[in-house]
């Protein structure tokens, strides 16, 4: 466990002694807040919907951007090397700075709680349970996008090409839901299932279903899993 | 301490190392030599766990590799080759990093630190960012994060390219300081290097072991061999290549064609002296001969007739 947390903890002071970190946050903050408040003041309703359906395509983009060094990085510069050279697991990598990425997504959502304040100073039946699930919801997949993206990282050492992968799983897991009209009927059932979209949206209505978390936490592990078999293969090489 | 039993590595249909074996023991420095791409980086990667042997097993302390990897890391401290820092850290975070990972905090932390900092000349950089220090302290950091749980096995590889003089006498000095309590194994193709640091040297060629003692033993295991060098004008490196059909007793160990001229260098047993015949082939193929000095073989010697890729470099 110490490896994990010596891990997740180098991962996080890499993020903040860079730039990066940094101007994700603010970026995150700003690019939500203008969507939500644009239109905020137009429904005249205490809800936070909106911002729920902004996030998820904000994360589109963010969260590969902010995964696609997690192990690229390593690989590009060898320390990969020195990594996998210490008495630790692959998998205890990978969890450390599947962690790290993670808790920087969740900073960033925690920028988006000055709305949620905003709401309750000036909102009137504020439904402040779903809005709890609607967070729960984001941060569950942030915590796929994250998955998917650390995955994406350790198939290159080029973080670009990371970011390009990471950003097309993504969009498969999104669209799903959307493209339902071109699936086949029978095929239907099991990619709406497969789609992020209609977990989040069980969720976001205030629902919390254990297959909807069930879903979530399957999807990470899956993509952690995964992560941890293509580190191992260098071996195999 | 170290073993080495039936070592093959296959990238592919590349055979990178063919089943190798040796043992090493304790308080040992062993240089492995040999040309770059013979198999040492791949041989010292199996060893540290980073890959799998394809064949064959690495034991320390008679646990295996592939079934007690985390255990054998515990013991190894480890120089990969470009020696790969995390530029945006500190000196201190990057050893504190190793140190967490290897469970070692607190007191223990602040001992190893300060043995290590002393060790390897560090006290001036330790607050400074990696990226900003020079290729020599650098490859006393990564040096020093090899060392931070002061491990049985050290594995350096290539430790000194890339260093100035002053640098490499500095990491000389340290390597036979820690020679004395660790078992030491140090890859470079600088020969050198190797015999001025190491009590023992393996040569490694094609992924084979071709030569394995101290480098007397090695010198004297060639003794009664003589080298003739020679620079030759107006000669086709084909018929160079076919002296050895006319004059059985030499073998051909390098040709390099340097401006117009050829560098040969010839071997002989000293019992024979087939220079006569040598002259004598060169002025039936009209070659002009600059230069022709016959010398009793160094390490150099040795380790380009074990490893030059010639036709006729085992004949």
């Amino acid at each position: 466990m110490h490896s994990v947390l010596s891990i997740y903890k180098k991962e996080l002071r890499s993020f903040f002694t860079s730039p990066m970190a940094y101007i994700f946050l603010v970026v995150f903050a700003l690019v939500n807040g203008y969507f939500f408040t644009n239109t905020f003041f137009l429904y005249n309703q205490s809800d936070m919907r909106s911002l729920f359906g902004i996030v998820p395509l904000v994360y589109l983009f963010f969260i590969p951007a902010v995964s696609m060094g997690l192990i690229s990085r390593e690989k590009g510069i060898g320390t990969i090397e020195i990594i996998s050279t210490l008495p630790i697991r692959e998998r205890d990598i990978v969890i450390g700075k599947y962690l790290a990425g993670f808790s920087l997504i969740l900073v960033a959502l925690l920028t988006t709680v000055i709305h949620y304040i905003t709401l309750y100073s000036v909102g009137t039946t504020t439904d402040h349970g779903a809005v709890f699930t609607g967070y729960l919801g984001l941060a569950l997949l942030g915590g796929v996008y994250t998955a998917v993206g650390i995955f994406a990282s350790s198939l290159t050492e080029n973080q670009v090409i990371a970011f390009i992968v990471g950003i097309a799983i993504v969009l498969v897991f999104f669209l799903m839901d959307k493209l339902l009209m071109f699936v086949p009927a029978g095929l239907a059932g099991i990619v709406q299932y497969m789609s992020t979209e209609f977990h989040l949206s069980n969720i976001s209505r205030g629902v919390i279903d254990t297959r909807n978390l069930v879903y979530f936490g399957s999807v990470i592990g899956f993509f952690l899993f995964m992560t941890t078999r293509v580190l191992e293969s260098r071996k195999w090489s | 301490m170290l073993r080495i039993e039936n070592l093959s590595k296959n990238y592919g249909h590349v055979q990178a190392v063919k089943s190798i074996s040796f043992s090493l023991s304790d308080k040992e420095i062993v240089g492995f030599l040999g040309a770059n791409g013979a198999g040492k980086s791949t041989t010292l990667k199996i060893i540290t766990g980073y890959l799998s042997p394809t064949d064959g097993n690495v034991f320390v302390d008679g646990k295996n590799i592939i079934d007690h990897n985390l255990d054998i890391q515990k013991q190894i401290g480890y120089l990969p080759e470009l020696n790969p820092l995390y530029g945006e850290m500190k000196v201190y975070e990057y050893l504190k990093f190793h140190a967490d990972i290897r469970g070692i905090t607190g007191g223990d932390f602040k001992k190893a630190l300060e043995r290590v900092v002393a060790d390897c000349a560090l006290q001036g950089v330790v607050h400074r960012t990696i990226g900003n220090c020079s290729k020599g302290y650098k490859q006393r950091i990564g040096l020093a994060a090899a060392m931070i749980h002061d491990p049985k096995i050290l594995i350096l590889d290539e430790p000194v390219s890339g260093l100035d003089p002053n640098q490499i006498v500095e990491i000389r000095r340290l390597i036979k300081k820690l020679g004395k309590e660790k078992l030491v194994l140090m890859s470079s193709h600088i020969l050198q290097e190797i015999q001025a640091t190491v009590d023992r040297i393996i040569i490694i060629h094609n992924g084979e072991i071709v030569a394995d003692g101290t480098s007397e033993d090695l010198i004297s295991d060639s003794q009664g061999k003589t080298q003739l060098h020679m620079e030759i004008q107006n000669a086709e490196e084909n018929a160079i290549q076919d002296m050895k059909a006319v004059i059985p007793s030499i073998s051909l160990n390098s040709l390099n064609k340097s401006g117009d001229s050829i560098q040969v260098s010839l071997e002989y047993n000293s019992n024979s002296d087939p220079r006569k015949d040598v002259f004598d082939y060169a002025v039936k193929n009209d070659w002009t001969i600059l230069e022709m000095s016959a010398s009793k073989r160094n390490l150099e010697d040795i380790f380009r007739h074990l490893t030059y890729e010639g036709d006729s470099a085992h004949a």
